[in-house]
């Protein structure tokens, strides 16, 4: 018979609707308006995963986001999403589950050696197990654990859903939409309040939904939240957000939402996101996150077939599915009672009450005895039988010694209980308020409120239909008056039924059992007993936090919304100190599990990071040039002709640079535009040379510090004008390079008349370089007499490019003679192809910036943030030359006569040749001065660059080593695992010392 | 997320959109020359790093560009003013009481 547990009628289902699906391939029936763990409970089914560490039957616990047992992986579009929680996967046509953690099968798991071993496995096995030996870490531990590790199975392909983003502004932002929620979020939409309702659940209507023997103004609680939420969907400014968790409460009333858009359809419009991110600020913020009831820990309390009592009550009445036919209710408070009750009233056989309150209400045991249901006060469960799923429960009686008498065992197939209830304060904890010990519900409830915003209802422990409502109806006054200003006095609804109740139970309930064998749960999750917290106590934890890493209780996927006060609980009984003293664990977000998609949103693929292009890029695409990423620019790396490898192409590039002519493209480089009457002094005052002197249509190469005297850029300075300069800087410091030059002119020198503007983009730069380069760049230029009288090395001049107006900078970064043209980017395109087909004529080459390096390491030029890392002084890189020696001050030169920087032993930049010209270094190698030094010897520097040059025909390297310029022509060692390479010190210019090439 | 307000634009925007560039009113000294080699580094390196009422610079990077300061609880992020490059410091105690209210 199909969906036996299904009751005749009621519930919220569509029973005209039925879904086919299947959980482990096995084919079964539910309906829309299902969620998996209703559909499989209507067919008998509860045992649905293994628990973590033990491999135990787990079963559905609750009926909500909690659930710490029904996690599974549900298969979509050909891939697998693991660890959803059967409790929140709404059912739909052809959904196909899978339960994990076990192997082979659910019913028979070898895994399930584990819970026999389990005295292996005691709380801080993991820091007790991984001690010894060390050997056992490779062979026996990593590969075990992590095959055991975890729970779900990670999807295997890309994911091929989309996730959206989106900002939203309001004025109340309303969490949850029990009666708290809904009556908030309507006295402040009446209000006038821009008002955000959201809500997890498919539905809004929270814990209305489950009430059955109640009614507001006159109406059954569904249909007051349907008339509710009909009127709220009315109103324009409300937004109404179902399947959606505000999961991360942040600073300044920023609060983010998840909402998950497709996933409960069974053939989504493609166009539409899987989730979608809300990123809401809010001004005032009202948390209805409810309370969740908390199971109680007695032996054998992870049977699958036992239930928290509101998820069996919120599975008859809301999913019309009977958890048992036979049931017994387990409790310490009153509201487990009504479960009992509306389950007799569809007709299932309730097996017992076993009431741990030795006088429960005597109202309850009235209605009890009326509908003829054995009730055991002052008593408890001591255990559970059954498999696969509970069979019978063992009766405890509470004895006045503190004992507890074996009273017998209940037959049932199903068990529902009730340890009281817990505020949900996880969004409260997460704005950074402090909870507060409510001694009266023995819970702890949101203190103080930090930011705007207030708890109401089951979240802040008040409870009871018509309180609720009227907190609810409060608070959303006040968040609108605090909001808007004005709020309006809604009409209150009258509630009848619903009743608070009182009672309720803290960790560890007392058996008859032998305390060294029995399990009682306390995590469900990390499978936590009540034995691993005392344990840990007793091997020393003191403070709750360390309880909690020790044994992982609290640490699963509810954040110990379930666990947490049981275990606090056991914690405060095994220290013997108040619960109070123990502390709380911080509530973290997210408040449920999050997929990574909604954080990535649109950030990925193409859409990760800007991909920054040079006008050469297509030119360099069709030429076969490969590139390399540097920073967000795609930059050349080599040119390979065809059968070159990268070795061969670079040497070849080299050669025909310093034989003939190169191009290459420099538009990266960053570029500011320093303009004003104070122009030159402010570049006085922020670069280590001087400037005031420099005379338009000269450069000048500049070098930056910092205040403490190191260097953190350089770049070649044009005078244009006496007003105006052209600075470059390396490519990846063009951004900090303006913002420290912002920062300088804007806080410290404000008096200065000065503007500056970041040019870079506005530029395309070609670089022209080698011994015809004048002859490649002259049929081009017109303007400038080009000659080497005319326009020197170091000169810079407005001219045009084939008609199109450019700068013309005659610099060199290869030692050799140098042009570098810049053009508007819009003509950089016809720039370089004009060149490229010029130095053709000349047998030239393009070249990249792997020969760029090679070519100006010959000539020692240093690389900002290679050769140097933040430490390097211009005295270290024997720049000193750099340094306007009559400046009272520039940036740095304070931090330059710090002891520190002018004392022996710094390090010092330097060349290297290996004594085989064959070897080549390796970049960031360490140096000593022995040949095989002891472990533990510190370094004297290390190799910042190593290349191949073809003009030597031997291999060359920079280095940085202590006291380098004194040690010219002294052999060092460079120990490699292998072997150890002796070097030669030298001096860093390999190539034309005399820098005769640059000024042909 | 914070909420940062800038004082030249006259809006509130989202800490994307600006830069923090650490404690406030740190000047660089006047004459770099004539300070001791203790105060330059006090100059350079330490900071109050206030566990409280903690006055700091930032900038409207991706907006104005420029710099401002703002004073904020570093316990709770709440920004207690906010106010132009140049201008004095405030009285951070009254402030603090203020915010207390
Ligand atoms: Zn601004």
């Amino acid at each position: 018979m199909s969906q036996p547990f299904r009751t005749e009628k009621g519930g919220r289902i569509d029973r005209s609707e039925q879904f086919t699906f299947t959980f482990d391939g096995e084919e079964m029936q539910g309906h829309k308006g299902d969620t998996l763990a209703s559909a499989l409970l209507a067919n008998g089914i509860h045992l649905v995963g293994r628990s973590f560490k033990y491999h135990r039957p787990r079963g559905i616990v609750t009926a909500g986001s909690e659930e710490p047992n029904a996690l599974v992986g549900i298969y979509r579009n050909g891939d697998q999403t693991p660890n959803l929680r059967a409790t929140q996967v709404e059912l739909y046509q052809g959904l196909e589950a899978i339960s994990q953690n076990r192997f082979p099968s659910l019913g028979f798991d070898v895994g399930a050696v584990n819970d026999r071993l389990s005295m292996f496995f005691p709380a801080g096995f993991y820091y007790k197990t991984f001690m010894w030996p060390k050997s056992f870490w490779d062979k026996v531990y990593e590969p075990v654990i992590r095959a055991a590790a975890g729970l779900g199975k990670p999807p295997k392909n890309p994911d091929h859903d989309s996730y959206g983003n989106l900002y939203a502004h309001c004025d109340v932002l309303v969490a949850g939409s029990g009666p708290a929620g809904l009556s908030a979020a309507l006295a402040a939409a009446e209000s006038g309040a821009k008002v955000i309702l959201c809500d997890e659940q498919s539905e809004f209507g929270g814990s209305l939904l489950t009430e059955a023997n109640a009614s507001i103004d006159g109406m059954a609680p569904s249909d007051w939240v349907a008339e509710t939420i009909a009127r709220l969907g009315a109103m324009d400014n409300v937004t109404l957000l179902p399947r959606t968790t505000a999961f991360g409460y942040f600073a300044h009333n920023y609060i983010a939402l998840a909402e998950r858009v497709t996933e409960h359809l069974a053939s989504p419009d493609p166009k539409l996101p899987r989730e979608r991110l809300w990123q809401v600020r809010a001004k005032e913020v009202v948390i209805a996150s409810g309370a969740i009831e908390r199971p109680m820990v007695f032996p054998e309390n992870d049977r699958p077939g036992i239930l928290l009592a509101e998820a069996g009550r919120t599975y008859l009445n809301r999913y019309g599915v009977k958890v048992g036919h036979k049931v017994v209710v387990a409790t310490a408070c009153d509201t487990a009672w009504q479960a009992a009750f509306d389950l007799d009233d569809h007709g299932v056989e309730i097996a017992a009450i076993i009431e741990m309150r030795e006088v429960p209400p005597e109202s309850l045991v009235a209605i009890a005895k009326a509908r003829g249901i054995r009730v055991e006060a002052g008593c408890v469960i001591t255990g559970t039988l059954g498999r696969k799923r509970i069979k019978s429960a063992l009766l405890g009686r509470l004895m006045t010694s503190g004992q507890v008498a074996s009273g017998g065992q209940v037959e049932c197939d199903a068990l529902l209980m009730s340890g009281g209830w817990t505020p949900t304060v996880s969004l409260y904890s997460q704005s950074r308020g402090k909870v507060v010990w409510d001694a009266d519900s023995g819970a702890y409830v949101p203190g103080k409120s930090v930011q705007k915003e207030r708890s109401v209802g089951g979240a802040k422990g008040l409870y009871g239909l018509q309180a609720t409502l009227e907190d609810g109806y409060a608070a959303g006054e006040e968040a609108a008056k605090a909001a808007i200003g004005t709020s309006k006095k809604v009409t209150y609804a009258a509630a009848s039924g619903g009743e608070a109740g009182e009672g309720g139970t803290l960790g560890a309930l007392p058996h008859d059992r032998n305390a060294s064998k029995v399990k009682a749960f306390v995590d469900y999750q990390n499978d936590v007993t009540a034995k691993d917290v005392k344990l840990a106590v007793r091997e020393g934890m003191q403070s709750i936090e360390h309880i909690k890493r020790y044994t992982t209780t609290g640490m699963a996927t509810d954040q110990g919304r379930l666990s947490n006060m049981n275990a606090l609980q056991i914690a405060s009984g095994a220290l013997e100190r108040p619960v109070t003293d123990v502390g709380l664990t911080t509530f973290r977000l997210p408040y449920t599990p999050t997929t990574f998609g909604l954080f990535a949103g649109v950030a990925r693929g193409d859409f990760f990071d800007p991909v920054r292009k040079t006008p050469s890029h297509d030119w360099v695409v069709d030429n076969g040039g490969v590139f390399e990423d540097v920073g967000q620019w795609k930059r050349t790396w080599y040119f390979p002709k065809s059968g070159e490898d990268m070795h061969a192409a670079v040497a070849r590039e080299c050669k025909t640079v310093r034989e003939s002519v190169g191009l290459f493209d420099a538009s990266t480089l960053g570029k500011i535009e320093v303009v004003g009457p104070d122009a030159a002094e402010f570049l006085e005052r922020m670069y280590t040379n001087p400037w005031k002197k420099l005379a338009p249509g000269r450069c000048r190469y500049g070098l930056l510090l910092n205040d403490a005297g190191f260097i953190t850029d350089d770049g070649v300075i044009g005078r244009l004008a006496d007003d105006r300069f052209h600075v470059t800087t390396t490519t990846g410091g063009a951004p900090s390079v303006f913002a420290t030059m912002e920062d300088y002119l804007q806080t410290e020198w404000p008096d200065l008349d000065v503007w500056i503007t970041s040019t870079t983009e506005q530029y395309a730069v070609a670089a022209v370089q080698g011994p015809k380069a004048r002859e490649v760049i002259a049929p081009f230029i017109e303007g400038i007499d080009l000659s080497n009288e005319a326009f020197p090395h170091m000169s810079v001049k407005e001219a045009t490019f084939c008609g199109v107006p450019c700068r013309l900078f005659r610099i060199s970064f290869t030692g050799e003679l140098g042009f570098e043209i810049n053009v508007p980017r819009r003509h950089g395109k016809m720039m370089w192809e004009t060149l490229a087909k010029e130095i053709e004529k000349h047998d030239g080459t393009s070249y990249g910036t792997e020969t760029m390096h090679v070519l100006r390491a010959e000539k020692g030029y240093i690389i900002v943030g290679q050769d140097t890392d933040g430490t390097v002084t211009p005295q270290d890189a024997g720049m000193t030359w750099a340094i306007g020696k009559k400046k009272h001050d520039f940036v740095g030169k304070r931090g330059l006569e710090r002891p520190d920087l002018v004392s022996e032993n710094r390090k010092q930049f330097v060349g290297l040749l290996t004594k085989d010209p064959k070897v080549k270094l390796e970049e960031g190698a360490q140096i000593t001065t022995a040949e095989n030094p002891a472990t533990g010897t510190p370094a004297e520097g290390h190799v910042t660059s190593s290349y191949f040059s073809p003009a030597l025909d031997r291999t060359i390297a920079l280095a940085v080593v202590k006291n380098g310029h004194a040690l010219d022509g002294k052999t060092l060692y460079v120990p490699m695992p292998d072997r150890s390479i002796s070097v030669e010190v030298t001096g860093p210019v390999f190539y034309d010392k005399e820098g005769a090439r640059i000024n042909v | 997320m914070l909420l940062v307000y800038c004082p030249y634009c006259g809006v509130s925007r989202p800490e994307t959109e600006f830069s923090c560039r650490g404690e406030a009113h740190i000047a660089r000294p006047a004459d770099p020359a004539q300070t001791s080699d203790e105060d330059w580094v006090n100059f350079l390196y330490m900071r109050s790093n206030t566990k409280g009422v903690y006055v700091e610079r930032w900038r409207h990077i991706h907006g104005c560009g420029r710099f401002f300061n703002a004073v904020r609880n570093t316990v709770s992020d709440d920004f207690l003013k906010f106010y132009k490059a140049g201008e004095p410091m405030p009285d951070l105690e009254e402030l603090a009481k203020e915010a207390g209210k």
